[in-house]
């Protein structure tokens, strides 16, 4: 019964933090007009949060350089699992036209593992609510398999 | 009896406190022309917390949140028992101060700047309150709560201007704006969390358990210049919090200085002008 409440709860209040690896804003943008009365992610329980150690969803915008990656590592260790990420728009998910640069790592996954890659150039708001909603999903599935949830995720 | 009380207020007090704040969570998204989250959500969002895994950033942490909560459900059963008023407050003021502590032990910057700020709310709303509990000795003779509940008049007829004063310490110690200096949703990059930024998972969880406990305490206190009729009560505590939303949607975050200036000024003036006319027997 109370793990039932507590596998419900972390289904519906997933607390975002975002945070840009070199995004051009434009994803940013969109991600932050999720929360405006338009699309109201409040309805599912999203908070923007700002702090990893709260955070249950790191959103990640912008390619990954040799510079950010660090932060984005240990924004990542900071959160408390079960966690998930979700990189969005077309240089999270590869390195988008920046892919060659000379200072560039890559997407979001050459540095921590990714749930959901959410697409484009910028990502829609309704493409980033899609795919916070998928990451939730993949949360309940592991919730089901029984597995113990930090390895589950970081694999 | 009042042992039952007591107990009975202990138990349900965090299920009143998740309505009123999922309440206050809807109607708040509803003035901004948002639908708002369920009204079950501050349930969902502890239930969660409570979940994560554990991540203490020091070892007194723990310490000082439990002796925050404790301090909490003590106050609110003593609340329920219908005990002394100034005794309910230096419990309630107790786990404040631990709050607080915790959030001094880490050396990070937000945590420290929130404590700080915390401080100074405290210290703003304090005096106020303790000068509000006076107003209602000058009027009762007691400082029992089952002292105004003997009166046939309602508090609110004698003490009207302490009961405004008595707004300014509810607007801050239920964390809204314009006073939600130190621990804001919203000042992400000025503050992070302020003094919850260390705070995490059950931690975090046992704390937003406590403010719940405190909501219902200081909107006990609230219903205390109503005792007379229950629909009175019901009817100031309704319309208080309903003026403590619509203040916390149409007023922006200020500073401390700010904070301490107004608050002090008006607070004061306002209550030195109620209790000289109790103290020369203006009554009705």
């Amino acid at each position: 019964m109370l793990k039932k409440i507590v596998e419900h709860s972390q289904i519906k209040s997933p607390w975002l933090v975002h945070y840009d690896c070199g995004s051009c804003n434009g994803c940013d943008i969109e991600t932050l007009a999720c929360l405006t009365p338009l699309y109201d992610v409040e309805r599912f329980g999203v908070l923007n949060i700002g702090n990893p150690k709260h955070a249950d969803v790191l959103i990640v915008t912008g390619t990954v350089n040799k510079r950010n990656k660090k932060v984005l590592k240990q924004i990542y260790d900071q959160m408390p699992s079960p966690k998930i990420v979700i990189a969005i728009g077309a240089c999270g998910l590869s390195g988008g036209i920046f892919r060659e640069a000379y200072n560039v790592v890559g997407g979001v996954d050459k540095v921590i593992p990714v749930d959901v890659y959410v697409p484009g150039c910028p990502a829609k708001p309704e493409a980033i609510i899609d795919g916070v909603v998928e990451g939730l999903a993949k949360l309940s599935e592991i919730q089901k398999a029984g597995k113990p949830k930090k390895e589950a995720i970081a694999s | 009896m009042t042992l039952v009380y007591a107990l009975l207020g202990v138990v349900l007090a965090p299920f009143a406190g998740i309505l009123v704040a999922g309440f206050d969570r809807i109607l708040t998204a509803k003035f901004q022309s948002r639908t708002g989250p369920p009204l079950l959500q501050p349930l969902y969002d502890i239930a969660k917390l409570w979940a994560k895994e554990p991540m203490i950033a020091h070892r007194f942490q723990p310490l000082c949140v439990y002796i925050y909560l404790a301090a909490a459900m003590v106050s609110v059963a003593l609340f329920f028992a219908q005990s002394d008023l100034l005794l309910i407050f230096f419990v309630q003021a107790v786990g404040a101060i631990f709050l607080v502590i915790g959030a001094f032990l880490v050396p990070s910057p937000f945590s420290q700047a929130g404590a700080n700020r915390e401080l100074i709310q405290i210290l703003t709303y304090e005096p106020l309150i303790i000068i509000v509990l006076a107003g209602i000795y000058l009027t009762t003779g007691s400082f029992n709560i089952s002292a105004i509940y003997a009166m046939d008049k309602p508090l609110l007829i004698n003490l009207p201007l302490l009961f405004i004063v008595f707004g300014y310490a509810l607007t801050i110690k239920l964390r809204k704006s314009p006073f939600d200096i130190s621990a804001s949703h919203h000042a992400h990059q000025e503050l992070v969390r302020g003094v919850l930024t260390e705070y995490s998972g059950r931690m975090l969880a046992l704390i937003e358990l406590a403010h719940l406990y405190e909501t219902i305490l200081i909107l006990g206190l609230c219903s205390l210049f109503w005792t007379t009729s229950i629909w009175g009560m019901v009817v100031l505590l309704a319309l208080t919090y309903l003026i403590e939303i619509v203040v916390d949607n149409i007023s922006a975050r200020m500073s401390f200085r700010w904070m301490l200036k107004s608050v002090w000024t008006t607070g004061l003036a306002l209550s030195a002008i109620n209790l000289i006319w109790l103290y020369s027997g203006g009554r009705f």
